[in-house]
């Protein structure tokens, strides 16, 4: 019985010899791979094991950890609630995480390379030290009012988003999308739970977690006119030139005709260019926009930022960011080639397939505060070392673009003055500040309210901007763009008394 | 004639050598989990080593001639599953309460606890039975005892016999046993005998079909009538691995007594057909063969559904990718990441901490272990001796492949125990008996055929019933 025992031998040798390929297999070739699994709840384990640094605004904490007795040590919080839930985004255990949580992942969490010296040192003293601490650019003041009013605005409005911005050096003062969503119950331990609500979240028709301020576009209406407005005083249109107006305009080739918002705005033939833009007189500039012609328009759009895919709002110094929607001028050719006449036309009055980001809107205020310069958008601040005293990364305000002279701003920065001192942006005057201004009201659909919109700024008593805004309420309906205006103006004096 | 040596001295060095390996894994996973070494580190090493020097004293009286290697190296995978198993209960336990974590506390503490039982156990076996060709008396006995044993669970009420949907347990109270893994060694010492007994029948009296040669069914049909019992049963209880491992064990003992490598080509394809048969009823009928089914489906794709049929296995994987070559080091992985990481998947565990390196020593510890064994069956010198080491040893080798197989993705998962590794009394005992009977019959294989050695030369008793020499049944035809 020897033979078949040393042969039972053999195949002991190989059944081991195949766990010990496999084991190799998994182990070493497959390692990396299961090691860096989305499964793989040991990394998320490590990463709790670190105290993860905090997110402030203005001094105050707005996203910070807790110490737990539970498998995952820290317990990630927001006392902002839903306030600053865009910009922060959320620190989830197993789903994704979003906003400056993941766009300074390494940073807070402690593994990013700039902190290398610090995890040296922990090593020696044998301390503990958490992730470092991104302090945001964000007006505590701007944001809380940006959110209130918002949530609050008269007009019955339950979706929009406000953005302020300081047109000097392009760093965003509030960033509010509505509704929002509290991040609390999503980094909750609970995967369980923290799924469930995400998946409310995600069914909610109004969808809170889209960040309408930067990723969502929709017709800018009237405020549109300021690009068109560009346009024209560089191709030889002053303030004082007479512009057609009408109180009805058909553009040739169509039979739809071109109205203004009210029988009282500009009826007369002729209008300054000054006042169409105090009165958005929609005649005026839908005959003003095919006399410029769409490549005029387009590339003064273009020259504001409309059709960059690529921009981001992070870090000044950074590229990465949090993404940005391109804001869009659309199609206004006929299909059989050249120009179509009535999308120009109404084009030329924020229509058709005109679409803009809140983002956009603001920096187009901006631009024209700021002597024409557009300066890149941002909002991180600063980064500051676990032990809160060396600073990693201070912003660096940076140009993004010029989209116009500085004379053209200055008539541009004067029309949009009185918009707000004599027109239809009345309601965001500010006591003591300069504000300019320019209302939208954009056509949702056929049968859906209008879009109220207000793009403005506001300038200190030597004319210095200070900030810079852009209030969207979708399906607002009459009035809407009024009360823009008037959260416009609050916001932007939240953020200069802020600023003081 | 070769000068046969005890080699007690290298046992007890080797088992001294073990338990300082323990110690050390210990006193690295305090490390790594409490931040410092606490001053009782070494105190289930030492208990442990107190236990298996008593075997080794009994070993050096009882049996002064067994492979030296066997104690030792069990002794390390028992002493390394029982650090194992404290290190995950202080992972389970609440960081104020981690230093001070009893001894005997929580599953390593029971393991602690069982292991001495265990060897006192195996201790008694190695008193009891003074020469294995004893156990031959009571061959029968055992057989029926097995099937037995087997069958208990399956035919107990559900709140007697099951634990977490698998009816394989005998509860009564708070204790509770799980007769399957007894029932092994029985059933293992009825088919040594029984193949040994008709042996030259089952080899020369056949049939030929198809070139292959067919014992006649009066022959063979009281083992074959055991064994579908067995698996019948163990297929209904759902225990597919145990079926497996009885069916491997089965065919194995048949090709070494027979010495006929068709067995093996009939078992293969008996094996294979099977595993088809049962996938593809599973899939069209369900039934019982539904269960088989469902393993298949989770071991060709378990990412197919990470986080419900397939978590268990994919968390394996990633516990083990994570291990990588060298592993976290004991302490620093997460067990309690991995689903019944104490018991089925307690090597995955490990793995992440040791890392492939310290798994492939562990898988070498085995393989030792199980080749010890083949040698003593090799140089045993009566038939039922080396079938019954033979078989014991295979079978614990074909239960490592089984486990470990099924946790590496290698082959389907089914639920077995990690020999001396994973958490639970009744395994640790049941193999602590199957290395008795392996100690016992090396004792025999390497003692010197003259000359004294010992009290255990002669047994009282009378001289045990002479198989080798026993004349068989006459053929007629």
């Amino acid at each position: 019985m020897n033979a078949p025992l040393r042969r039972v031998g053999v195949v002991v040798m190989i059944l081991f010899g195949l766990l010990f390929a496999n084991l190799n297999w998994i182990q070493a070739y497959k390692a990396d791979e299961y090691r860096n699994s989305d499964y793989n709840g040991r990394v998320q384990v490590a990463e709790y094991e670190r105290k993860r640094g905090n997110i402030e605004v203005g001094g105050t904490a707005v996203a910070l950890s807790k110490e737990t007795s539970g498998k995952l040590k820290f317990q990630r919080s927001y006392p902002g609630g839903a306030m600053y839930a865009h910009v922060l985004g959320y620190k989830p255990v197993n789903l994704a995480d979003t906003g400056i949580e993941r766009l300074e992942n390494d940073f807070l969490a402690g593994t990013s390379d700039q902190l290398i010296a610090n995890r040296i040192k922990d090593m020696f003293t044998g301390d503990q030290t958490g992730g470092g601490n991104v302090l945001l650019t964000l007006s505590k003041r701007a944001q809380e009012t940006a959110y209130k009013q918002l949530n609050d605005n008269q007009v019955g409005a339950k979706r929009g988003a406000a953005i302020a911005i300081d047109p000097r050096t392009g760093a965003l003062q509030a960033l509010v999308s509505m509704p929002s969503f509290d991040p609390n119950p999503l980094a909750s331990h609970d995967t369980g739970a923290a799924s469930k609500a995400h998946n409310a979240l995600e069914q909610d028709k109004d969808r809170p977690l889209a960040n309408r301020a930067l990723a969502e576009t929709l017709p800018p209406g009237s405020t549109f006119k300021i690009v068109v407005a560009a346009a024209a005083l560089e191709n030889g249109v002053t303030q004082q030139t007479e512009i057609p107006a009408g109180p009805s305009f058909t553009p040739p080739t169509s039979g739809t005709p071109i109205r203004n918002a009210a029988p009282s705005i500009c009826p007369e033939p002729q209008v300054t260019l000054r006042e169409a833009v105090t009165e958005s007189c929609n005649t005026g500039f839908a005959q003003l926009g095919l006399r410029l012609g769409a490549d005029k328009i387009k590339e003064k759009a273009r020259a504001f930022g409309f059709e960059q895919d690529d921009l981001t709002v992070g870090e000044t110094g950074e590229d990465g960011g949090l993404p940005v929607a391109a804001s869009r001028t659309g199609e206004m050719a006929a299909p059989g080639g050249g120009t179509d006449p009535a999308a120009l036309a109404q084009s030329s009055i924020g229509q058709r397939d005109v679409r803009m980001t809140p983002l956009q809107g603001a920096l187009i205020a901006a631009t024209v505060a700021n002597g024409g310069s557009q300066m890149r958008p941002y909002l991180v601040k600063q980064l500051l070392g676990p032990d809160r005293t060396t600073v990693y990364d201070a912003a660096k305000p940076r140009e993004l673009r010029q989209p116009v002279s500085g004379p053209v701003a200055a008539d541009l920065r004067d029309m949009m003055v009185n918009v707000v001192k004599e027109g239809t942006g009345r309601k965001a005057a500010i006591e003591g500040y300069t504000v300019g201004g320019k209302t939208g009201t954009a056509q949702s659909g056929p049968n859906t309210p209008d879009h109220g919109w207000f793009i403005g700024f506001a300038l200190d008593k030597n004319g210095t901007p200070v900030s810079a805004v852009c209030v969207e309420l979708e399906q607002a309906g009459s009035g809407g763009s009024a009360e823009a205006a008037r959260i416009g103006g609050r916001i932007m004096a939240a953020a200069i008394m802020e600023g003081r | 004639m070769r000068l046969a040596r005890s080699r007690r001295n290298a046992e007890l060095s080797l088992l001294l050598l073990a338990m300082v390996l323990v110690a050390a894994y210990a006193a690295t996973v305090e490390a790594n989990v409490l931040d410092t070494v606490t001053p009782d580190f070494w105190i289930p090493a030492a208990a442990l080593g107190l236990v298996f020097l008593g075997l080794h004293l009994v070993i050096r009286w009882l049996a002064p001639f067994a492979d030296p290697a066997l104690l030792p190296a069990v002794a390390l995978l028992n002493g390394i599953g029982v650090g194992f198993l404290r290190r995950y209960d202080l992972a389970n336990a609440a960081p104020e309460q981690r230093e001070s974590l009893a001894i005997f506390a929580g599953t390593g503490g029971r393991q602690l606890a069982w292991t001495l039982g265990a060897v006192i156990l195996a201790a008694a076996l190695l008193a009891i039975m003074r020469d294995h060709r004893s156990l031959s008396r009571y061959a029968y006995t055992l057989g029926l005892a097995g099937i037995v044993l087997v069958m208990i669970p399956a035919v107990l009420p559900g709140r007697f016999s099951e634990v977490n949907g698998a009816k394989l347990w005998i509860r009564l109270g708070g204790f509770q046993i799980q007769p399957g893994e007894f029932a092994k060694l029985a059933l293992l010492t009825f088919f040594a005998y029984y193949l040994v007994r008709k042996r030259e029948v089952l080899s020369l009296a056949s049939r030929r079909v198809l070139g292959i040669d067919f014992p006649r069914g009066r022959d063979l049909g009281p083992v074959l009538v055991v064994w579908l019992i067995s698996i019948l049963v163990l297929v209904f209880e759902k225990d597919l691995g145990t079926s497996l491992l009885y069916f491997g064990m089965f065919v194995v003992t048949l090709y070494i007594a027979t010495e006929r490598v068709s067995w093996l080509l009939i078992g293969l394809i008996l094996f294979f057909g099977g595993a088809y048969l049962a996938y593809v009823l599973g899939s069209t009928v369900g039934g019982p063969f539904a269960n088989f089914y469902d393993r298949a489906q989770i071991w060709l794709d378990p990412f197919a559904e990470p986080y419900d049929r397939g978590y268990q296995l994919v968390q394996g994987l990633l516990t083990l990718g994570t291990g990588g070559l060298f592993g976290a080091g004991p302490g620093g992985g997460q067990p309690t990441l991995l689903p019944e990481v104490q018991t089925d998947f307690i090597f995955a565990g490990i793995g992440e901490e040791i890392g492939l390196f310290g798994l492939s020593a562990l898988l070498v510890v085995y393989l030792l272990i199980v080749e010890r064994g083949l040698r003593a069956a090799l140089a045993v010198r009566d038939s039922f001796g080396k079938l019954l080491a033979g078989g014991l040893a295979f079978t614990l080798g074909l239960q490592v492949f089984v486990i470990v197989g099924g946790i590496s993705k290698l082959i389907p998962l089914t639920g077995q125990t990690t020999p001396f590794l994973s958490a639970g009394g009744s395994s640790l005992m049941a193999n602590w008996l199957l290395i008795a009977v392996l100690l016992r019959v090396s004792d025999g294989a390497r003692r010197p055929v003259t000359g004294g050695g010992g009290p255990a030369a002669r047994p009282s008793g009378g001289p045990p019933e002479q198989l080798h020499g026993a004349p068989t049944e006459v053929i007629r035809p």
